[in-house]
């Protein structure tokens, strides 16, 4: 490896020994062509005439007078597929092509990942396997139909907890055997060295937009900088192009799930200790011996117990602030900007919608809050509406 | 009791050995004891124990299943400790520990290496711990003199083995699984073969194959092709908690090279 992909004292390469060719392999293609032109042209191509780049911002008229500050989206739901996760697999898809691999292989929780993974490889022609725990294939129907639509051939994952932590294991061991030929490509800024790394490569486009764009129309920069937690992905996307302007606060949120004092939760970086999962070392929910703990959140793209080494980085600097907002709270932001303003969020960017409402009062009534949309809610509303307790 | 090392056990044996894997604590505290005894009276030259890890990607679907049943029933890795020095109270062949390394982190590195010596372990393998990472215990491991494992394979390139040989004690693993998928049994020989030919050259340590043995058939390839012993975990552990049945299992596999 040229490098370990540290972030600080966080990240590295804790695989088998077996993974360890093919991800210098991976490494090497991603050092090579992520500055070829060549490469650059057809990534912007196809992010402009495929999916739809750049993504707008929306400021909210209605709601910035209800909170009292200027609450502006980037409206990364507005993306083709439906959500940021298309940026990172249009750019490791080709990666894969250029390395001339003949498989795309994808872990996936909620089902986006695996649904935007299966979508690049109908346009690259590339055949793709998704690794899913049982328990959310059950829970995932529709991405489920999506991913069989797009000709991938989804995996049943029944070990473990049967849910996203078990499909990313699953999917390692089929990588670790078929790495002569497979191309994993991973759904956030987790993982083993170089994934960290390519994932945040390729959504860092959002945040250089955003900037670009909030000067440009508002003549300033951001007050507050908001993003929701899963993996880490969206989050990072947004909040690298400011992480040199000192001003600018950047805020994590992270799945509070029943409150962080129940146990039922996914905050890795608000709750957890640093650990190795998955390949690299991070914040993660774990047991006193390094047991690691299942995740809760209504929000299956929240639902890891682990975070991209880059935030543990970023909060243990400073650099970022982490918060954890519950499922009650994410709802109750899916509800208000539904009907407020017209936009159906996804479930996951509801909860930084939600800390965003949380910390508007701190901000002068002229102060921007950005906050990164990460994907429309179309995909959550038949859970939402068959719980129990919707408030509609 | 005292231990034997790798290396003496294979002299004196004179034949590849027999070394069969269980997960400590599977199904439970009480029945895990009953099941390494019986691979002990049934002919195991050394064992290799796994540390249960509840995200073992290194492991196969049989391996993971024991390592949620061990932790189901409440096993902690102060009760592995436990069970690695009473057993090692009871036998002089050696132990080694297959973990993952977020549990060696959490205990803490150099607690971690001291309570393995002071089980009796003979080497660590830490499955998710590649050559770059190796330098974070190695230093530790020497301390306490614990043999330091790392897994090869065909995969490995010499220049990579080179680095692994210089640092490698106890044993060499040699993973053998990537040759199983859909392959031709000659061209597994091959392979191993291959590898084998290329470990002699840089280290003179045993080299044990393992990971995807489950036929008679495939350990006495392993022997022919010059391994010094093979590992014998998937299918041991399938049989899990019958013991009259890990018996039958074990003496077929040690049949084949007893002495
Ligand atoms: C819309 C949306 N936002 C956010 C996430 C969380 O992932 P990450 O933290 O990597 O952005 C997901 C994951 O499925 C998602 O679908």
């Amino acid at each position: 490896m040229k490098t370990m992909g540290k972030f600080g004292r966080y990240g590295g390469c804790y695989v088998s020994e077996l993974l360890m060719p093919v991800l210098r392999k991976v490494e090497k293609a991603f050092l090579e062509f992520k500055d070829d032109r060549g490469f650059k042209a057809e990534l912007s191509g196809l992010l402009k005439n495929f999916a739809g780049r750049p993504t707008p911002l929306t400021e909210l008229k209605n709601l910035s007078c209800e909170i009292g500050c200027r609450l502006v989206l980037k409206r990364e739901d507005l993306l083709h597929g439906g959500a940021h996760k298309t940026n990172n697999v249009i750019g490791q898809a080709l990666l894969a092509k250029r390395m001339g691999r003949t498989e795309l292989i994808a872990e996936t929780g909620a089902g986006q990942h695996g649904a935007a993974t299966a979508m690049a490889g109908a346009l690259f022609k590339i055949p793709v396997k998704i690794f899913m725990g049982e328990k959310d294939i059950e829970r995932q129907a529709s991405n489920v139909q999506r991913m069989k639509l797009f000709g991938a051939e989804i995996i049943a994952v029944s070990s473990g907890s049967k849910s996203l932590k078990d499909a990313i294991n699953e999917a390692l061991r089929y990588f670790t055997a078929r790495s002569a030929t497979a191309y994993y490509l991973f759904g956030t800024v987790a993982g083993p060295h170089p994934f960290p790394s390519i994932v945040a490569h390729f959504q860092q486009i959002i945040g250089e937009e955003a900037r670009y764009q909030c000067l440009e129309r508002f003549g300033k920069l951001p007050h507050t900088v908001c993003a929701c937690i899963g993996g880490g992905s969206n989050a990072i996307g947004i909040f690298r192009a400011f992480l040199k302007d000192k001003k600018v606060r950047l805020v994590g949120a992270e799945a509070g799930g029943l409150g962080l004092r129940s146990g039922k939760h996914g905050a890795a970086l608000c709750r957890g200790r640093p650990g190795s999962l998955h390949g690299s070392f991070s914040y993660c929910l774990q047991d006193f011996d390094g047991q690691i703990q299942e995740a809760h959140s209504i929000s299956a793209g929240l639902d890891y117990p682990g975070v991209g080494p880059e935030h543990s980085a970023l909060k243990d600097a400073g650099s970022a602030q982490y918060v954890a907002v519950t499922d009650r709270k994410a709802l109750a932001a899916f509800f208000r900007l539904s009907k407020t303003e017209g936009i159906i969020p996804a479930l996951e960017s509801a909860h930084a919608l939600a800390a965003a409402f949380d910390m508007a009062k701190e901000l002068k009534s002229d102060d921007i809050m950005l906050v990164n949309l990460s994907g429309r809610g179309d995909k959550d509303l038949d859970h939402i509406m068959s719980s129990p307790n919707h408030h509609a | 009791m005292l231990k034997n090392t790798y290396r003496e056990v294979c002299e004196k044996k004179g034949k590849p050995l027999f070394i069969p894997f269980v997960v400590l604590g599977d199904p439970d505290k009480c029945k895990t004891f009953e099941i390494i005894r019986t691979l002990i009276q049934s002919g195991a030259d050394a064992l290799e124990l796994g540390l249960p890890f509840s995200d073992p990607p290194a492991d196969g679907p049989v391996i993971q299943a024991a390592d949620t049943r061990a932790l189901r029933s409440g096993i902690r890795v102060d009760d592995c400790f436990d069970i690695l020095k009473e057993i090692r109270a009871s036998t002089d062949i050696p132990i080694g520990l297959l973990v993952y390394f977020n549990l060696v982190l959490q205990r803490g590195i150099g607690k971690f290496y001291s309570d393995c010596q002071k089980s009796g372990v003979s080497s660590v393998l830490i499955a998710d711990l590649p050559l770059e990472h190796a330098g974070e215990v190695l230093p530790e491991a020497s301390k306490h003199s614990i043999a330091p494992v790392f897994l090869i394979s065909e995969l490995t390139d010499e220049k990579r083995l080179e680095k692994i040989c210089k640092v490698a004690g106890g044993y060499l693993y040699i993973v053998s699984y990537l040759g199983v998928t859909g392959l031709a049994d000659s061209v597994f020989e091959n392979k191993i073969k291959m590898v084998i030919k290329r470990a002699r050259k840089y280290s003179d340590l045993p080299l044990f194959v393992g990971f995807g043995i489950n036929t008679v058939k495939q350990a006495k390839m392993a022997g022919r092709c010059g391994a010094d012993g093979v590992i014998v975990g998937s299918r041991i552990v399938r049989e899990i908690p019958d013991t009259e049945r890990i018996k039958k299992t074990c003496r077929m596999f040690s049949k084949v090279f007893c002495t």
